[in-house]
């Protein structure tokens, strides 16, 4: 290995190609996630942006590209060979959906212990431990409780713990599940539309807590999002797809000016369109 | 709130509508019902009952009574049972403690249950019907042993199957072939009987868990009716539809029960011969067994694997973006289910010492399913009451001369069970669709005072 782990992208996307039979959904997509960034995707409705966090985590197979990640300790994976639950377990891709998928029945706590599974579970000693109560289990969920109720205190939702998830407020449902993938102490954490729904207080409340993550925790964070204000405010990189392709790609402030995102966002000026017409029109 | 003041129902009027109609309908029933035309030695003649002639007209008068009174009315509504008028949520923690509570005086009740009957028959010269209650018992508690083990598989896993019985068979046929072909006992058998089932379960899950919702369910249908058919042709192994005969009941610790051998319980104690001591060891087998599913249940639902459990259930797809292996999860819920399936029916076995094919049709696959439904899914006191209800009630109707009063002598309740299941179901899905017990008790708790979970929140799963 050349580069010094540090300085290698956590996720590098390379000619990502998505089909569904003739539909071509993502085409030749490539861009990279870098450590301690947070990499905003964003693009008009129908541009394939979902479709490539599909193929990150595992739930598409590409149909052709290269998707690598690269952790902290310098091990590799090639995640489009990977299957989703691998994903997340070895891997450390954690995700959110653009429509909520929390489990309702359960607990706000069972939820978040549901997601240290793998921690909880990890060799056959411990998975029959647990069974007649080995101490060795019993310390490991002691910790798995205590990083939950450390995350429920971040996300502010400690008083309701022991609610049923499915019984909290829309914002907090939001909160709950990306403190839900960040219990699976992932390296990199993907939000589909994390602000979706959210009023401009609890939107602040959520560019605070990405920050924070960003900052503390050794996670990257890819996210969808279509409120531009959070875009914006919060990401230090960002990647427009339209149609499916990578039509900008960096800074913020340099990606707002971009023609072709203007373009792709508003639609072109008029007399472009009329040119284009004498054109074609001859 | 006081909903507001309504018009009180006019009773007066109400009654002479009901007696009109009790009287239209005695005008309808005195011949068609009232007598009856008997083939005897003398020609035909005719028979009066009035008894069912009253019982109808009774209930016509009574049913058009209640109508009137309540169901005409506007702001009707299917009445409250005692038992779902508080708001769940409320009283979600009060209400488990009740659970709790409840579920311990039923298990202590259990445990004495024989031995006082034997106290009071033997001591204080009652004349209770002790075996045959006991073997009713025994009858009820390995459906509530089949319905705690399918609650694993449908209650937490959220995995519906239709085809539970085939595990039962493999248990049964397990002891029945072991114990007929090498003279193995039960108690080596038993073991082997669940990971037998355990490993039909495995070999089950491994085609059919990439189905979800009814496609699993008809598969595995067709599997327990695979199971059954193999059974019924599969003759130099299993006996085909003759089945397997003589296949012994449990040791007390190497003593029969038998009435004479050079062995035998009575003898070795110097009591009377009774054949209800064979039964008590039985109850208490199959006590202990239903009790070691329980409790196992209760532990692997505060477990990881529990949880994932029900986190497939809830939402499988958030399950696989978490690191959970679905596949290996919905797995360990088949084996896990089929094992006390297995245990289950190499205890049916020991108890019948006669298996056949008969005994593990669709039916049976489908009176255990209700039973889980009826108690209410996940809920491990729900299943044992359901069971309790739907086994031990239609039995004890047997024997009540009520209902030969009314429908005649030779009425046989038990024969209208299917019957009575379809109405339990349907009352059950009217007053309590999520089935008796329906509250979900979270398995960790960050607080002291943590209620229960409606069950309105709670998904049946999908696969």
């Amino acid at each position: 290995m050349s580069a010094a782990p540090a300085e290698m992208p956590v996720l590098r996307v390379e000619h990502l190609t998505m089909r569904f039979g003739g539909l071509v959904a993502v085409d030749d997509v490539s861009f990279e996630v870098r450590r301690g960034e947070i990499t905003a995707l964003i693009g008009p409705n129908g541009a394939g942006k979902t479709t490539v966090f599909n193929c990150i985590t595992g739930f598409y197979k590409p149909s052709e590209g290269m998707i690598t990640l690269t952790q902290t300790n310098g091990r590799r994976y090639l995640l489009e060979r990977l299957d989703d639950h691998v994903i997340n377990a070895k891997a450390g891709v954690a995700r959110t959906f653009q429509n909520i998928r929390l489990f309702p029945g359960m607990t706000v706590l069972e939820n978040l212990m549901v997601a240290q599974h793998q921690m909880l579970t990890k060799g056959p000693a411990r998975a029959l431990g647990s069974l007649i109560g080995l101490s060795a289990y019993r310390r490991a969920e002691q910790n798995a409780v205590d990083l939950a109720a450390s995350w429920l205190e971040r996300v502010g939702l400690t008083a309701r713990a022991d609610q049923a998830a499915g019984d909290l407020p829309y914002g907090d449902q939001r909160r709950l599940e990306i403190a839900r993938a960040m219990c699976t102490r992932p390296e990199l954490l993907c939000l589909d539309e994390p602000a979706a729904g959210l009023n401009a207080r609890e939107s602040d409340e959520l560019n605070g807590l990405l920050r924070s993550i960003c900052a503390e925790e050794n996670t990257a964070i890819l996210l969808i999002e279509h409120d531009m204000s959070v875009v914006m405010q919060i990401s230090d990189h960002v990647v427009v797809l339209d149609h499916g392709s990578v039509i900008a790609d960096g800074p913020p402030s340099k990606v707002q000016n971009d023609e072709h995102v203007i373009a792709a966002y508003l639609g072109v000026p008029d007399e472009e369109v009329e040119a284009v017409e004498k054109e074609v029109g001859g | 709130m006081e909903p507001p003041v309504r018009e009180k129902p006019r009773l007066v009027p109400a009654l002479i509508d009901a007696a009109l109609a009790a009287g239209l309908a005695f005008l309808l029933f005195c011949l068609v019902l009232g007598v009856r035309t008997v083939d005897g030695v003398r020609g035909l003649t005719l028979e009066p009952r009035p008894v069912l002639l009253a019982v109808v007209v009774g209930i016509v008068f009574i049913g058009r009574l209640a109508l009137n009174l309540f169901w005409w009315d506007r702001d009707w509504r299917f009445p409250k049972l005692p038992f779902t008028g508080r708001s769940e949520k409320a009283t979600g923690a009060r209400a488990a403690g009740d659970i709790y509570r409840i579920g311990l005086i039923l298990i202590g009740l259990a445990a004495v249950f024989p031995l006082l009957g034997l106290v009071l028959n033997n001591v204080f010269g009652a004349n209770l019907p002790l075996l045959y209650l006991i073997d009713l018992s025994i009858l009820v508690l390995t459906y509530v042993m089949l319905g705690w083990g399918l609650n694993i598989v449908v209650g937490l896993a959220g995995l519906l199957d239709l085809g539970y019985v085939a595990f039962y068979a493999v248990g049964a046929y397990t002891f029945g072939i072991l114990a007929t072909t090498f003279g193995w006992s039960f108690w080596m058998c038993l073991p082997l009987a669940g990971i037998l089932a355990a490993f039909w379960g495995i070999i089950l899950g491994f085609p059919v868990l990439r189905l979800r919702g009814d496609y699993l369910a008809i598969v595995t249908l067709a599997f327990g009716e695979i199971i059954r058919v193999v059974l019924q042709n599969w003759t130099e192994l299993t006996g085909g539809p003759n089945g397997i005969s003589n296949i012994p009941e449990p040791t007390f610790f190497g003593l029969e029960f038998a009435f004479r051998g050079d062995n035998t319980f009575h003898q070795f104690f110097g009591l009377p011969y009774d054949p209800v001591y064979g039964s008590i060891w039985l109850y208490y087998i199959i006590f202990m067994l239903a009790l070691i599913t329980n409790v196992v249940t209760l532990r692997l639902r505060r477990l990881p694997i529990g949880r994932a459990w029900e986190a497939l259930r809830e939402d499988e797809i958030a399950c696989r973006s978490l690191g959970i292996n679905t596949t290996l999860t919905k797995l360990s819920a088949f084996a896990t289910g089929a094992l006390f399936g297995g245990f289950a029916g190499s205890f049916f076995a020991a108890r019948q010492s006669f298996i056949s094919p008969e005994s593990f049709t669709f039916i049976e696959s489908a009176i255990i399913l209700s039973i889980v439904v009826l108690g209410g899914m996940g809920s491990q006191l729900g299943v044992a009451i359901a069971a309790v209800v739907m086994i031990g009630g239609f039995e004890a109707l047997r024997h009540t001369d009520s209902l030969q009063l009314i429908f005649g002598a030779g009425f046989d309740p038990t024969l209208y069970r299917m019957l009575f299941f379809g109405l339990a179901m349907v009352a059950i899905m009217v007053w309590r669709p999520r089935g008796l017990v329906s509250t979900r008790q979270p398995s960790v708790t960050l607080h002291k005072d943590a209620g229960a979970i409606s069950g309105d929140l709670v998904s049946e799963g999908r696969g």
